[in-house]
């Protein structure tokens, strides 16, 4: 069953009188339990793709469905609504609350969807085993490495089981160690839970993690097949 | 909403000092609002409570045609055998002193300089006196049966050159419209600490009041003390209010009234500008703190936190600052108000027609005041953080999720 569906997608930035197209019209489905990598250099679009399956922003012309949902006329707080329940991410700079400790970080989303004390702890608990973290739960960002604040997202992201997990250049900031635990506890995730993951990146290292490949350049799709298609670790990706 | 005021005490405590010395300006102009507050409050109770020792007494009984204003010494406008009447009002319970009193104008000269006074011919032993009688800085106070001697404020002594055993020469108007001369020996100085009423007082014994004034036996007013302020309507229905007039207190001192409903009415435009001045530095430290976490909001607006969760965050950074600074506040003011109940503020002699300032003006706070000044100043600082919450709560996720980038 698809997770999400992309169809005739385009989407144009203005930025004083000049536009500049970001998305040209793409079409891509989605099914659930992919581990799937949207490769392609700066400015192909690949950002702006995950941004639009996450409800983060619409499109200008097409459609983009979440779980049979058409997201593309949805209001600002059904956006909200559909990213709490459905969708988690991780971000290129770890992204989170500076503030909080990696146990309160991965508590922001279950107490977004209001979700009980004693389930909460369990649930925290079990991500942060999960991303071997379960020692560092109440430290802060600035006391983590940046591969153990990369954790914490991806814990962040699973805490209320959504069928989507986008994450954009998740390996973009950490060195090739980092990078790669970052990368099998991702696949090692989505094999255990089943759930979806959509990563955009174009660091070499990390594209032959994923079953299937998408590749954009200049805001169209110009190849849309397997993981075997993708460079091995150590290649040079040449789109 | 636990969690929400955990993030925003953290978020606080992010930047320390700017945190402190916002909830300082708060707590700077709570206690300024308190402080004015009370001054202007204990301003206009001192200027009630000293106007009516000193000039109308809690009531007053007159005869039916006595106009105040004309100081009229016509036997037909003033009450006679005043005694009788005193003594009759005197046995009422709650009042401490009943005592007749004659006003008359006149002019003091000494050393070739006149000075217009009010002249007050009073009983020197009744309670009613006390206030000059207690005020004597020199000199002894006046005897019933003195016939040369008066006593004058510390003001005028001091504006004349004058000092206890002098010689002044007193003018007084009189019944038959004439006027009369003769010198009176200065017994005693006193203070009431009111330096425009010291100025322009003099007293004299009453008998000699009328001897002078050829007022027999007669008296402007029965000048009427109570025990309480309270009781000024039951001892009002006691009096033969037929045939006099009776003036009570707040009759008497409506000027003061109305004073103090135009200084609450002047000094909210005050309390308005120190507010919209701590509610611009709110404004400021929360804005500069959404910019600074402009990512932050990106990322909770990512990860489903709603436009208004958003903004309760600013409203809890909001309420906790203003939490701080009403606490500080409330120091603050407080131990200034103390001074300034205790030690007062020196004006001199400001004085104000119809009103009886106190050289020194002693703030009163209330209650009422301290509640109703905390509330404001706490709603203003939650209206202040509206801006910034708005702002914070329409980023535009992925912009705010690239900002910085």
């Amino acid at each position: 069953m698809e997770v999400t569906k992309i169809e005739n997608v385009t989407r144009t930035f203005k930025i004083g009188k000049v536009e500049t197209q970001a998305l040209r019209g793409v079409n891509l489905l989605i099914e659930n339990g992919e581990f799937t990598a949207l490769v392609g250099p700066s400015g192909s679009g690949k950002t702006t793709l995950l941004q639009l399956i996450g409800c983060l922003d619409q499109p200008t012309s097409g459609r983009v469905y979440i779980n049979g949902k058409d997201i593309s006329k949805l209001n600002r707080n059904q956006r909200a609504d559909m990213r709490r329940g459905t969708i988690g991410f991780i971000f290129q700079f770890f992204a989170l609350i500076p503030t909080l400790t990696a146990y309160e970080n991965v508590e922001i989303p279950l107490l977004l969807v209001g979700q009980g004390s004693a389930e909460r702890h369990e649930r925290i608990t079990k991500l942060l085993e999960a991303v071997d973290l379960a020692d560092r739960a109440h430290h802060r960002p600035d006391q983590l490495s940046g591969g153990e604040q990369q954790r914490v997202a991806i814990a962040r992201a699973l805490a209320t089981q959504p069928a989507l997990i986008l994450a954009d250049e998740p390996t973009a900031n950490l060195d090739t160690a980092n990078g790669k635990q970052v990368m099998e506890i991702m696949t090692r995730l989505n094999q255990e839970t089943g759930v979806t993951f959509v990563f955009a990146t174009h660091d070499p290292r990390v594209i032959h993690y994923a079953r299937r490949v998408v590749t954009l350049r200049d805001g169209l799709i110009v190849q849309n097949g397997n993981g075997d298609q993708a460079p091995l670790p150590g290649e040079k990706y040449e789109i | 909403m636990m969690q929400l005021y955990k993030m925003a005490f953290r978020d606080l405590g992010r930047n320390r000092r700017r945190s402190f010395f916002s909830a300082l300006a708060l707590a700077m102009g709570l206690a300024l609002l308190l402080l004015m507050a009370a001054t202007v409050r204990g301003e206009m109770l001192g200027a009630l409570e000293s106007n009516i020792k000193l000039n109308s007494g809690h009531l007053q009984v007159r005869a039916a045609s006595y106009n105040e204003d004309k100081t009229s010494l016509k036997w037909a406008d003033l009450i006679e055998n005043p005694e009788a009447l005193a003594a009759k009002i005197a046995a009422l319970q709650p009042v401490v002193a009943a005592t007749p009193r004659l006003f008359a104008s006149g002019i003091v000269s000494a050393k070739d300089s006149p000075v217009g006074v009010r002249i007050f011919g009073i009983d020197p032993a009744s309670e009613a006196n006390a206030p000059y009688r207690d005020g004597m800085v020199g000199g002894e106070f006046l005897t019933a049966d003195d016939r040369e001697g008066i006593v004058i404020g510390e003001a005028l002594s001091n504006k004349l050159g004058l000092k206890t055993g002098d010689t002044v020469n007193l003018l007084v108007n009189t019944s038959s419209g004439d006027v009369d001369q003769q010198p009176f020996v200065i017994r005693g100085i006193y203070t009431t600490h009111t330096p425009g009423f010291d100025e322009s007082t003099v007293l004299i014994p009453l008998l000699k009041a009328q001897a002078i004034t050829k007022t027999e036996n007669h008296a402007s007013t029965i000048f009427i003390v109570l025990k309480n302020k309270a009781d000024t309507a039951a001892v009002l229905a006691a009096l033969p209010t037929s045939q006099y007039q009776v003036k009570t207190w707040e009759q008497m001192n409506e000027l003061v009234v109305q004073f103090e409903q135009f200084a609450d009415a002047y000094m909210s435009i005050f309390y308005l500008i120190i507010l919209v001045i701590t509610a611009t530095v709110i404004v400021n430290t929360l804005i500069m703190s959404v910019y600074e976490r402009t990512r932050e909001i990106g990322i909770l607006s990512a990860i489903g936190m709603k436009g208004g969760r958003i903004m309760a965050m600013f409203f809890a950074e909001s309420s906790l600052l203003a939490v701080g600074g009403i606490l500080m506040g409330l120091v603050l003011g407080g131990l200034l108000v103390f001074y300034a109940t205790r030690y007062g503020f020196y004006i001199g002699n400001m004085g104000v027609t119809g009103m009886t300032l106190g050289e020194r003006i002693y703030a009163s706070l209330t209650l009422s005041d301290t509640i109703s000044l905390t509330i404001i100043t706490f709603v203003v600082t939650l209206l202040a953080a509206l801006y910034p919450a708005l702002l914070a709560a329409r980023m535009q996720p992925v912009e705010a999720l690239h900002s910085g980038q």
